[in-house]
Protein backbone atom coordinates (compact mmCIF):
# COMPACT_ATOMS: atom_id res chain seq x y z
CA UNK A 1 0.00 0.00 0.00
CA UNK A 2 2.09 2.80 -0.82
CA UNK A 3 1.08 6.89 -0.68
CA UNK A 4 -0.10 7.51 -4.36
CA UNK A 5 -2.68 4.58 -4.70
CA UNK A 6 -4.34 5.73 -1.95
CA UNK A 7 -4.34 9.64 -3.06
CA UNK A 8 -5.27 8.07 -6.35
CA UNK A 9 -8.01 6.16 -4.91
CA UNK A 10 -9.77 9.07 -2.97
CA UNK A 11 -8.80 11.52 -6.08
CA UNK A 12 -10.98 8.72 -8.60
CA UNK A 13 -13.99 8.86 -5.30
CA UNK A 14 -14.48 12.46 -4.81
CA UNK A 15 -14.27 13.07 -8.91
CA UNK A 16 -17.03 10.33 -9.61
CA UNK A 17 -19.23 11.78 -6.44
CA UNK A 18 -19.05 15.65 -7.68
CA UNK A 19 -19.39 14.58 -11.29
CA UNK A 20 -22.22 12.36 -10.79
CA UNK A 21 -23.92 14.35 -8.16
CA UNK A 22 -23.79 17.14 -10.49
CA UNK A 23 -25.27 15.39 -13.11
CA UNK A 24 -27.82 13.58 -11.27
CA UNK A 25 -28.98 17.41 -10.45
CA UNK A 26 -28.58 18.15 -14.43
CA UNK A 27 -30.62 14.85 -15.15
CA UNK A 28 -33.60 16.64 -13.50
CA UNK A 29 -33.16 19.37 -15.72
CA UNK A 30 -32.77 17.21 -18.99
CA UNK A 31 -35.57 15.05 -17.67
CA UNK A 32 -37.66 18.05 -17.48
CA UNK A 33 -36.80 19.56 -20.73
CA UNK A 34 -37.31 16.06 -23.02
CA UNK A 35 -40.93 15.78 -21.32
CA UNK A 36 -41.86 19.13 -21.94
CA UNK A 37 -40.62 18.82 -25.54
CA UNK A 38 -42.91 15.26 -25.67
CA UNK A 39 -45.72 17.28 -24.46
CA UNK A 40 -45.51 20.31 -26.30
CA UNK A 41 -44.89 22.58 -22.95
CA UNK A 42 -41.57 24.91 -22.78
CA UNK A 43 -40.20 22.97 -19.55
CA UNK A 44 -38.02 25.33 -17.56
CA UNK A 45 -37.37 28.75 -19.03
CA UNK A 46 -36.86 31.59 -16.97
CA UNK A 47 -33.95 31.07 -14.44
CA UNK A 48 -31.25 31.42 -16.61
CA UNK A 49 -30.87 30.78 -20.44
CA UNK A 50 -32.72 27.94 -21.62
CA UNK A 51 -33.56 27.70 -18.11
CA UNK A 52 -30.48 25.62 -17.21
CA UNK A 53 -30.21 27.29 -13.77
CA UNK A 54 -33.19 26.18 -12.64
CA UNK A 55 -30.79 23.30 -11.75
CA UNK A 56 -29.13 25.69 -9.12
CA UNK A 57 -32.83 27.08 -8.12
CA UNK A 58 -33.75 23.77 -7.45
CA UNK A 59 -30.67 22.89 -5.11
CA UNK A 60 -30.62 26.02 -3.22
CA UNK A 61 -34.44 25.60 -2.18
CA UNK A 62 -33.77 21.82 -1.01
CA UNK A 63 -30.75 22.70 0.64
CA UNK A 64 -32.50 25.40 2.65
CA UNK A 65 -35.80 24.13 2.95
CA UNK A 66 -36.59 23.19 6.55
CA UNK A 67 -36.02 19.35 7.67
CA UNK A 68 -39.55 18.26 9.20
CA UNK A 69 -39.37 15.19 11.24
CA UNK A 70 -43.34 14.24 11.99
CA UNK A 71 -44.22 13.17 14.99
CA UNK A 72 -44.45 9.06 15.84
CA UNK A 73 -42.04 8.41 13.19
CA UNK A 74 -39.17 5.71 14.12
CA UNK A 75 -36.15 8.92 13.97
CA UNK A 76 -33.24 7.33 13.46
CA UNK A 77 -34.27 4.95 10.62
CA UNK A 78 -36.28 7.62 9.14
CA UNK A 79 -33.61 10.10 8.91
CA UNK A 80 -31.11 7.44 7.58
CA UNK A 81 -33.25 5.91 5.03
CA UNK A 82 -32.67 8.36 2.24
CA UNK A 83 -28.96 8.56 3.03
CA UNK A 84 -28.72 4.71 1.91
CA UNK A 85 -30.30 5.37 -0.96
CA UNK A 86 -27.77 7.74 -2.21
CA UNK A 87 -25.00 5.77 -0.43
CA UNK A 88 -25.80 2.58 -1.99
CA UNK A 89 -26.23 3.99 -5.74
CA UNK A 90 -22.42 5.73 -5.17
CA UNK A 91 -20.69 2.63 -3.82
CA UNK A 92 -22.09 0.71 -7.05
CA UNK A 93 -19.94 2.72 -9.06
CA UNK A 94 -17.29 1.80 -7.58
CA UNK A 95 -16.89 -1.72 -9.95
CA UNK A 96 -17.61 0.49 -12.84
CA UNK A 97 -14.86 1.30 -15.26
CA UNK A 98 -16.10 4.74 -16.89
CA UNK A 99 -12.95 5.17 -19.19
CA UNK A 100 -10.33 3.03 -20.74
CA UNK A 101 -7.15 3.39 -18.63
CA UNK A 102 -4.70 6.25 -19.73
CA UNK A 103 -1.36 8.21 -18.90
CA UNK A 104 -0.83 11.90 -17.90
CA UNK A 105 2.76 12.66 -17.12
CA UNK A 106 3.97 8.90 -17.48
CA UNK A 107 1.29 7.77 -14.70
CA UNK A 108 -1.06 5.24 -15.76
CA UNK A 109 -4.86 6.07 -14.24
CA UNK A 110 -7.13 3.35 -14.52
CA UNK A 111 -10.59 4.83 -14.01
CA UNK A 112 -11.88 2.26 -12.12
CA UNK A 113 -11.95 2.90 -8.28
CA UNK A 114 -12.07 -1.31 -7.00
CA UNK A 115 -10.84 -2.95 -10.12
CA UNK A 116 -12.02 -6.35 -8.37
CA UNK A 117 -12.50 -9.42 -9.94
CA UNK A 118 -16.35 -9.85 -9.47
CA UNK A 119 -17.15 -6.26 -10.40
CA UNK A 120 -20.87 -7.17 -11.59
CA UNK A 121 -21.77 -9.33 -9.07
CA UNK A 122 -20.78 -6.52 -6.29
CA UNK A 123 -23.12 -3.79 -8.35
CA UNK A 124 -25.98 -6.02 -8.65
CA UNK A 125 -25.38 -6.71 -4.73
CA UNK A 126 -25.25 -2.78 -3.99
CA UNK A 127 -28.08 -2.21 -5.93
CA UNK A 128 -29.67 -5.05 -3.75
CA UNK A 129 -29.05 -3.15 -0.39
CA UNK A 130 -30.45 0.22 -2.85
CA UNK A 131 -33.70 -1.42 -1.41
CA UNK A 132 -33.55 -0.52 2.03
CA UNK A 133 -34.12 3.07 1.65
CA UNK A 134 -37.54 3.12 0.23
CA UNK A 135 -38.01 0.54 2.44
CA UNK A 136 -37.10 1.85 5.85
CA UNK A 137 -38.08 5.13 4.93
CA UNK A 138 -41.51 3.60 4.20
CA UNK A 139 -41.98 1.44 7.24
CA UNK A 140 -40.09 4.32 9.85
CA UNK A 141 -42.78 6.82 8.33
CA UNK A 142 -45.72 6.58 10.50
CA UNK A 143 -47.92 6.82 7.04
CA UNK A 144 -50.13 3.91 5.58
CA UNK A 145 -49.23 5.19 2.04
CA UNK A 146 -45.57 5.06 2.69
CA UNK A 147 -46.67 1.58 4.30
CA UNK A 148 -48.13 0.18 0.98
CA UNK A 149 -45.06 2.11 -1.24
CA UNK A 150 -42.83 0.12 1.28
CA UNK A 151 -44.19 -3.21 0.32
CA UNK A 152 -44.47 -2.61 -3.28
CA UNK A 153 -40.95 -1.75 -3.62
CA UNK A 154 -39.59 -4.22 -1.53
CA UNK A 155 -42.09 -6.64 -3.78
CA UNK A 156 -40.51 -5.25 -7.03
CA UNK A 157 -37.45 -5.38 -6.17
CA UNK A 158 -36.75 -8.82 -5.14
CA UNK A 159 -38.87 -9.77 -8.16
CA UNK A 160 -36.69 -8.19 -10.84
CA UNK A 161 -33.49 -8.68 -9.22
CA UNK A 162 -34.39 -12.47 -9.72
CA UNK A 163 -34.63 -11.26 -13.61
CA UNK A 164 -31.44 -9.03 -13.88
CA UNK A 165 -29.43 -11.89 -12.00
CA UNK A 166 -30.53 -14.05 -14.52
CA UNK A 167 -30.51 -12.72 -17.41
CA UNK A 168 -27.02 -11.55 -16.83
CA UNK A 169 -26.08 -15.15 -16.55
CA UNK A 170 -25.98 -16.26 -20.01
CA UNK A 171 -23.63 -13.28 -21.05
CA UNK A 172 -21.37 -14.05 -18.54
CA UNK A 173 -21.33 -17.77 -19.18
CA UNK A 174 -19.88 -16.61 -22.51
CA UNK A 175 -17.64 -14.19 -21.15
CA UNK A 176 -16.30 -16.80 -18.43
CA UNK A 177 -15.44 -13.99 -16.15
CA UNK A 178 -17.59 -11.45 -13.91
CA UNK A 179 -15.42 -8.16 -13.84
CA UNK A 180 -16.72 -5.53 -16.22
CA UNK A 181 -13.28 -4.19 -17.44
CA UNK A 182 -13.05 -8.76 -18.97
CA UNK A 183 -16.52 -8.01 -20.57
CA UNK A 184 -15.34 -4.93 -21.98
CA UNK A 185 -12.07 -6.02 -23.79
CA UNK A 186 -14.83 -9.33 -24.55
CA UNK A 187 -16.01 -7.04 -26.88
CA UNK A 188 -12.68 -5.17 -28.24
CA UNK A 189 -13.43 -6.14 -31.68
CA UNK A 190 -15.64 -3.49 -33.02
CA UNK A 191 -19.38 -3.60 -33.27
CA UNK A 192 -19.51 -7.03 -35.06
CA UNK A 193 -18.53 -8.45 -31.47
CA UNK A 194 -20.96 -6.84 -29.52
CA UNK A 195 -22.64 -9.20 -26.85
CA UNK A 196 -25.98 -7.93 -27.42
CA UNK A 197 -26.18 -9.79 -30.68
CA UNK A 198 -25.23 -13.19 -29.51
CA UNK A 199 -27.76 -12.43 -26.83
CA UNK A 200 -30.51 -10.50 -27.45
CA UNK A 201 -32.89 -11.87 -25.28
CA UNK A 202 -30.71 -11.01 -22.33
CA UNK A 203 -30.37 -7.51 -23.56
CA UNK A 204 -34.06 -7.15 -23.35
CA UNK A 205 -34.48 -8.56 -20.50
CA UNK A 206 -31.68 -6.73 -18.50
CA UNK A 207 -33.09 -3.23 -19.67
CA UNK A 208 -36.81 -3.94 -18.54
CA UNK A 209 -34.97 -5.26 -15.64
CA UNK A 210 -33.40 -2.04 -15.10
CA UNK A 211 -36.31 0.26 -15.14
CA UNK A 212 -37.96 -1.99 -12.21
CA UNK A 213 -34.51 -1.37 -10.14
CA UNK A 214 -34.41 1.98 -11.10
CA UNK A 215 -38.10 2.94 -10.40
CA UNK A 216 -39.05 4.46 -13.16
CA UNK A 217 -42.33 4.65 -15.32
CA UNK A 218 -43.71 1.43 -16.25
CA UNK A 219 -42.83 0.60 -13.33
CA UNK A 220 -43.09 3.60 -11.01
CA UNK A 221 -45.43 1.97 -8.63
CA UNK A 222 -43.15 2.35 -5.69
CA UNK A 223 -43.81 5.90 -5.57
CA UNK A 224 -46.68 6.49 -7.52
CA UNK A 225 -48.12 9.91 -7.99
CA UNK A 226 -51.25 9.12 -8.26
CA UNK A 227 -51.74 6.49 -6.12
CA UNK A 228 -50.20 6.96 -3.18
CA UNK A 229 -49.17 10.40 -3.00
CA UNK A 230 -45.23 9.93 -3.13
CA UNK A 231 -45.14 6.61 -1.79
CA UNK A 232 -41.61 6.64 0.50
CA UNK A 233 -41.25 9.79 -0.15
CA UNK A 234 -44.61 11.59 1.13
CA UNK A 235 -43.11 12.74 5.06
CA UNK A 236 -40.09 14.13 3.64
CA UNK A 237 -39.12 17.26 2.95
CA UNK A 238 -36.02 19.55 1.80
CA UNK A 239 -32.34 17.54 1.22
CA UNK A 240 -33.55 14.24 2.54
CA UNK A 241 -36.24 14.05 0.02
CA UNK A 242 -33.71 15.50 -2.24
CA UNK A 243 -31.26 12.33 -1.27
CA UNK A 244 -33.77 10.14 -2.48
CA UNK A 245 -33.95 12.12 -5.63
CA UNK A 246 -29.98 12.29 -6.38
CA UNK A 247 -30.05 7.79 -5.70
CA UNK A 248 -32.73 7.64 -8.26
CA UNK A 249 -31.04 9.71 -10.97
CA UNK A 250 -27.32 8.94 -10.34
CA UNK A 251 -28.52 4.81 -10.55
CA UNK A 252 -30.41 5.30 -13.98
CA UNK A 253 -26.66 6.74 -15.13
CA UNK A 254 -24.33 3.35 -13.11
CA UNK A 255 -27.22 1.24 -14.56
CA UNK A 256 -26.87 3.05 -17.99
CA UNK A 257 -23.13 2.76 -17.87
CA UNK A 258 -23.34 -1.19 -16.89
CA UNK A 259 -25.84 -2.11 -19.59
CA UNK A 260 -23.99 0.08 -22.04
CA UNK A 261 -20.79 -2.25 -20.72
CA UNK A 262 -22.05 -5.44 -20.99
CA UNK A 263 -23.78 -5.80 -23.72
CA UNK A 264 -23.17 -2.88 -26.59
CA UNK A 265 -19.52 -3.14 -26.10
CA UNK A 266 -18.51 -0.61 -23.69
CA UNK A 267 -15.46 1.77 -24.48
CA UNK A 268 -14.46 -0.99 -27.08
CA UNK A 269 -10.76 -0.71 -27.70
CA UNK A 270 -9.68 1.89 -25.66
CA UNK A 271 -9.57 4.81 -28.08
CA UNK A 272 -11.01 7.97 -28.26
CA UNK A 273 -13.48 7.15 -30.14
CA UNK A 274 -14.86 4.14 -27.94
CA UNK A 275 -14.78 6.20 -25.10
CA UNK A 276 -16.83 8.91 -27.08
CA UNK A 277 -19.00 5.95 -28.21
CA UNK A 278 -19.69 4.85 -24.69
CA UNK A 279 -21.05 7.97 -23.38
CA UNK A 280 -23.20 8.20 -26.58
CA UNK A 281 -24.71 4.97 -25.60
CA UNK A 282 -25.22 6.20 -21.85
CA UNK A 283 -27.25 9.16 -23.01
CA UNK A 284 -28.86 7.07 -25.33
CA UNK A 285 -30.36 4.68 -22.31
CA UNK A 286 -30.69 7.72 -20.26
CA UNK A 287 -32.52 9.54 -22.64
CA UNK A 288 -34.80 6.09 -22.83
CA UNK A 289 -35.60 6.79 -19.56
CA UNK A 290 -37.58 9.69 -20.37
CA UNK A 291 -38.92 9.00 -23.48
CA UNK A 292 -40.71 5.94 -21.59
CA UNK A 293 -41.63 8.46 -19.05
CA UNK A 294 -43.40 10.09 -21.24
CA UNK A 295 -45.02 7.46 -23.76
CA UNK A 296 -46.36 5.05 -21.22
CA UNK A 297 -48.39 4.50 -18.26
CA UNK A 298 -47.98 2.71 -14.94
CA UNK A 299 -48.19 -1.03 -15.34
CA UNK A 300 -50.65 -2.29 -11.73
CA UNK A 301 -48.83 -4.22 -9.19
CA UNK A 302 -50.51 -7.52 -10.34
CA UNK A 303 -49.37 -7.11 -13.90
CA UNK A 304 -45.98 -5.99 -12.98
CA UNK A 305 -46.00 -9.21 -11.02
CA UNK A 306 -47.25 -11.32 -13.83
CA UNK A 307 -44.74 -9.87 -16.03
CA UNK A 308 -41.90 -10.68 -13.74
CA UNK A 309 -42.57 -13.99 -13.01
CA UNK A 310 -44.26 -15.90 -15.82
CA UNK A 311 -42.73 -13.60 -18.64
CA UNK A 312 -39.59 -12.60 -18.45
CA UNK A 313 -38.39 -15.06 -15.56
CA UNK A 314 -39.25 -18.34 -17.62
CA UNK A 315 -37.61 -16.69 -20.86
CA UNK A 316 -34.06 -15.86 -18.66
CA UNK A 317 -34.03 -19.18 -17.57
CA UNK A 318 -34.96 -20.43 -21.12
CA UNK A 319 -32.54 -18.33 -22.30
CA UNK A 320 -29.24 -19.58 -20.10
CA UNK A 321 -29.83 -23.25 -20.67
CA UNK A 322 -30.48 -22.57 -24.64
CA UNK A 323 -26.52 -20.85 -23.99
CA UNK A 324 -25.65 -23.42 -22.18
CA UNK A 325 -26.51 -26.19 -25.07
CA UNK A 326 -24.99 -23.64 -27.47
CA UNK A 327 -21.65 -23.41 -25.35
CA UNK A 328 -21.41 -27.44 -24.55
CA UNK A 329 -21.87 -28.28 -28.14
CA UNK B 1 -1.48 -2.65 9.00
CA UNK B 2 -4.47 -1.99 6.57
CA UNK B 3 -5.80 -5.55 6.96
CA UNK B 4 -5.31 -4.70 11.02
CA UNK B 5 -6.95 -1.88 11.45
CA UNK B 6 -10.02 -2.98 9.20
CA UNK B 7 -10.06 -6.34 10.88
CA UNK B 8 -10.82 -4.65 14.01
CA UNK B 9 -13.00 -1.86 13.02
CA UNK B 10 -15.45 -4.34 11.02
CA UNK B 11 -15.05 -6.39 14.38
CA UNK B 12 -16.37 -4.04 16.57
CA UNK B 13 -19.39 -2.77 14.15
CA UNK B 14 -20.43 -6.42 14.01
CA UNK B 15 -20.78 -7.04 17.05
CA UNK B 16 -22.26 -3.48 17.80
CA UNK B 17 -24.57 -4.05 15.10
CA UNK B 18 -26.06 -7.59 16.42
CA UNK B 19 -25.98 -6.06 19.99
CA UNK B 20 -28.56 -3.54 18.88
CA UNK B 21 -30.35 -6.54 17.12
CA UNK B 22 -30.70 -8.24 20.19
CA UNK B 23 -30.96 -5.70 22.87
CA UNK B 24 -33.25 -3.45 21.23
CA UNK B 25 -37.52 -3.21 22.16
CA UNK B 26 -38.11 -1.84 18.74
CA UNK B 27 -38.49 -3.67 15.43
CA UNK B 28 -37.22 -1.24 13.18
CA UNK B 29 -33.98 -1.17 14.97
CA UNK B 30 -33.73 -4.59 15.01
CA UNK B 31 -33.82 -4.70 11.42
CA UNK B 32 -31.78 -2.29 10.23
CA UNK B 33 -28.76 -3.24 12.53
CA UNK B 34 -29.53 -6.61 11.01
CA UNK B 35 -28.95 -5.71 7.83
CA UNK B 36 -26.06 -3.48 8.59
CA UNK B 37 -24.57 -6.13 10.95
CA UNK B 38 -24.69 -8.66 7.57
CA UNK B 39 -22.66 -5.98 5.06
CA UNK B 40 -19.94 -5.89 7.57
CA UNK B 41 -19.72 -9.64 7.94
CA UNK B 42 -19.42 -9.37 4.01
CA UNK B 43 -15.81 -7.00 4.76
CA UNK B 44 -14.02 -10.15 6.71
CA UNK B 45 -14.66 -12.07 3.31
CA UNK B 46 -13.40 -9.13 1.04
CA UNK B 47 -9.92 -8.72 3.66
CA UNK B 48 -9.56 -12.41 3.37
CA UNK B 49 -9.78 -12.14 -0.33
CA UNK B 50 -12.79 -13.93 -0.76
CA UNK B 51 -14.67 -11.39 -2.98
CA UNK B 52 -16.93 -13.75 -4.58
CA UNK B 53 -18.13 -15.37 -0.91
CA UNK B 54 -18.57 -11.47 0.24
CA UNK B 55 -20.54 -10.20 -2.29
CA UNK B 56 -22.24 -13.06 -2.06
CA UNK B 57 -22.55 -12.44 1.30
CA UNK B 58 -24.39 -8.99 0.50
CA UNK B 59 -26.80 -10.22 -2.10
CA UNK B 60 -28.35 -13.32 0.02
CA UNK B 61 -28.06 -12.14 3.36
CA UNK B 62 -28.38 -8.68 2.95
CA UNK B 63 -30.82 -8.49 0.08
CA UNK B 64 -32.78 -11.41 0.05
CA UNK B 65 -33.29 -13.19 3.40
CA UNK B 66 -33.53 -9.43 5.41
CA UNK B 67 -35.74 -8.23 2.85
CA UNK B 68 -38.50 -11.43 3.38
CA UNK B 69 -37.70 -10.61 7.02
CA UNK B 70 -38.75 -7.03 6.28
CA UNK B 71 -41.75 -8.23 4.40
CA UNK B 72 -43.04 -9.99 7.73
CA UNK B 73 -42.74 -6.78 9.66
CA UNK B 74 -45.17 -5.27 7.46
CA UNK B 75 -47.82 -7.13 9.29
CA UNK B 76 -46.87 -5.61 12.27
CA UNK B 77 -47.23 -1.42 13.88
CA UNK B 78 -43.41 -1.38 13.42
CA UNK B 79 -43.50 2.25 14.97
CA UNK B 80 -44.09 0.90 18.03
CA UNK B 81 -42.13 -0.32 20.65
CA UNK B 82 -42.33 -4.18 21.53
CA UNK B 83 -43.30 -5.24 25.23
CA UNK B 84 -41.24 -9.16 25.52
CA UNK B 85 -42.78 -11.08 28.17
CA UNK B 86 -39.89 -12.55 30.10
CA UNK B 87 -41.63 -15.89 32.29
CA UNK B 88 -38.19 -17.17 32.86
CA UNK B 89 -35.38 -15.09 32.67
CA UNK B 90 -32.73 -17.11 34.70
CA UNK B 91 -33.53 -20.20 32.03
CA UNK B 92 -32.62 -17.40 28.99
CA UNK B 93 -29.90 -16.74 30.50
CA UNK B 94 -28.79 -20.84 30.84
CA UNK B 95 -29.70 -21.83 27.70
CA UNK B 96 -28.33 -18.43 25.91
CA UNK B 97 -25.13 -19.28 27.92
CA UNK B 98 -24.45 -23.03 26.80
CA UNK B 99 -25.23 -21.81 22.92
CA UNK B 100 -22.34 -19.25 23.65
CA UNK B 101 -19.83 -21.99 24.90
CA UNK B 102 -20.74 -24.70 22.52
CA UNK B 103 -20.17 -22.05 19.28
CA UNK B 104 -16.75 -21.16 21.58
CA UNK B 105 -15.43 -24.12 21.48
CA UNK B 106 -16.10 -25.46 17.74
CA UNK B 107 -14.81 -22.15 16.53
CA UNK B 108 -11.69 -22.75 19.20
CA UNK B 109 -11.18 -26.60 19.15
CA UNK B 110 -9.68 -26.79 15.63
CA UNK B 111 -6.92 -24.09 16.84
CA UNK B 112 -6.05 -25.92 20.07
CA UNK B 113 -5.83 -29.22 18.36
CA UNK B 114 -3.78 -27.44 15.59
CA UNK B 115 -5.64 -29.21 12.82
CA UNK B 116 -6.58 -25.75 11.59
CA UNK B 117 -3.09 -24.07 10.79
CA UNK B 118 -3.41 -24.14 7.42
CA UNK B 119 -6.76 -23.91 5.02
CA UNK B 120 -8.49 -27.01 3.63
CA UNK B 121 -8.67 -25.03 0.55
CA UNK B 122 -6.13 -22.28 0.80
CA UNK B 123 -6.52 -19.24 -2.26
CA UNK B 124 -5.02 -20.88 -5.17
CA UNK B 125 -3.92 -17.29 -6.98
CA UNK B 126 -4.11 -19.34 -10.49
CA UNK B 127 -7.46 -19.65 -10.88
CA UNK B 128 -9.87 -16.98 -10.05
CA UNK B 129 -12.50 -16.80 -6.47
CA UNK B 130 -15.10 -18.11 -8.42
CA UNK B 131 -13.48 -20.81 -10.25
CA UNK B 132 -12.09 -22.04 -7.30
CA UNK B 133 -15.96 -22.39 -5.54
CA UNK B 134 -16.89 -24.12 -8.78
CA UNK B 135 -14.60 -26.46 -8.96
CA UNK B 136 -15.01 -27.43 -4.51
CA UNK B 137 -18.83 -27.13 -4.77
CA UNK B 138 -18.97 -29.45 -8.00
CA UNK B 139 -16.76 -32.18 -6.96
CA UNK B 140 -16.79 -32.84 -3.21
CA UNK B 141 -19.10 -30.95 -2.10
CA UNK B 142 -21.85 -31.93 -5.13
CA UNK B 143 -24.40 -33.94 -2.98
CA UNK B 144 -24.66 -31.55 -0.12
CA UNK B 145 -24.92 -28.82 -2.74
CA UNK B 146 -27.36 -30.85 -4.82
CA UNK B 147 -29.91 -31.81 -1.47
CA UNK B 148 -29.77 -28.35 -0.59
CA UNK B 149 -31.64 -27.56 -3.90
CA UNK B 150 -33.82 -30.38 -3.49
CA UNK B 151 -34.98 -28.46 0.28
CA UNK B 152 -35.47 -25.62 -1.30
CA UNK B 153 -37.46 -27.05 -4.25
CA UNK B 154 -39.88 -28.79 -1.59
CA UNK B 155 -39.98 -25.48 0.11
CA UNK B 156 -41.51 -23.33 -2.99
CA UNK B 157 -43.35 -25.89 -3.87
CA UNK B 158 -45.22 -26.09 0.11
CA UNK B 159 -45.26 -22.37 -0.10
CA UNK B 160 -47.67 -22.26 -3.43
CA UNK B 161 -49.66 -25.08 -2.34
CA UNK B 162 -49.91 -23.02 0.95
CA UNK B 163 -50.60 -19.16 -0.66
CA UNK B 164 -52.28 -20.18 -3.72
CA UNK B 165 -55.20 -21.36 -3.39
CA UNK B 166 -57.46 -19.05 -5.00
CA UNK B 167 -54.45 -17.79 -7.36
CA UNK B 168 -56.69 -18.63 -10.66
CA UNK B 169 -59.18 -15.73 -9.77
CA UNK B 170 -57.58 -12.14 -9.82
CA UNK B 171 -60.09 -9.87 -7.58
CA UNK B 172 -58.30 -6.54 -9.37
CA UNK B 173 -59.79 -8.22 -12.76
CA UNK B 174 -63.63 -8.90 -11.20
CA UNK B 175 -66.72 -6.75 -11.08
CA UNK B 176 -67.65 -5.54 -7.80
CA UNK B 177 -71.20 -7.74 -7.97
CA UNK B 178 -68.99 -10.68 -9.16
CA UNK B 179 -66.79 -9.93 -5.85
CA UNK B 180 -70.44 -9.98 -3.65
CA UNK B 181 -71.65 -13.31 -5.69
CA UNK B 182 -68.00 -14.88 -5.17
CA UNK B 183 -68.31 -14.28 -1.50
CA UNK B 184 -71.56 -15.74 -0.94
CA UNK B 185 -71.14 -18.64 -2.34
CA UNK B 186 -68.11 -19.33 -0.48
CA UNK B 187 -70.07 -18.45 2.33
CA UNK B 188 -72.60 -21.15 1.47
CA UNK B 189 -69.52 -24.10 1.00
CA UNK B 190 -68.68 -23.29 4.42
CA UNK B 191 -72.51 -23.92 5.76
CA UNK B 192 -72.57 -27.20 3.70
CA UNK B 193 -68.81 -28.15 5.70
CA UNK B 194 -70.77 -27.36 8.77
CA UNK B 195 -73.48 -29.72 8.69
Amino acid sequence: MDIAFIVETIVKIVVILLVFSALAGFGTYLERKVLAFMQRRLGPMHVGPFGLLQVAADGIKLFTKEDIIPQNVVKPIFKIAPVITAATAFMAAAAIPFWPEFTVFGYTVHPIVADINIGILYILGVMAIGLYGPLLGGMASANKFSLISAARSAAVFISYEVVSGLSLLAPLMMVGSLSLIDINNYQAGGIGSWIVWSQPVAFVLFWIAAFAETGRTPFHLIANDHEIIDGFGTEYSGMRWGLFFIGEYANMFFISFVIAIIFLGGYGDGTGLGVLGLLLKVAFFFFFFLWTRAAWPDVRPDQLMWLCWKVLMPLAVINVVITGFVMMF
Amino acid sequence: MFEAIAFYLFAILTIVMFTITVMSSQALYALTSMAAGMIFISAFFFILGADFLGAIQIIVYTGAVMALYAFGMMFFDSTRTIVEKRANPALVVVLGGIAAVLVLAIVVAPIVGMTATEGAYPIDTSVGNTQAIGMVLFTKYLVPFELAAVMLLVAMVAGIVLAGKKMDTSLTLMDEDEIALMDLSSEYETQEEGH
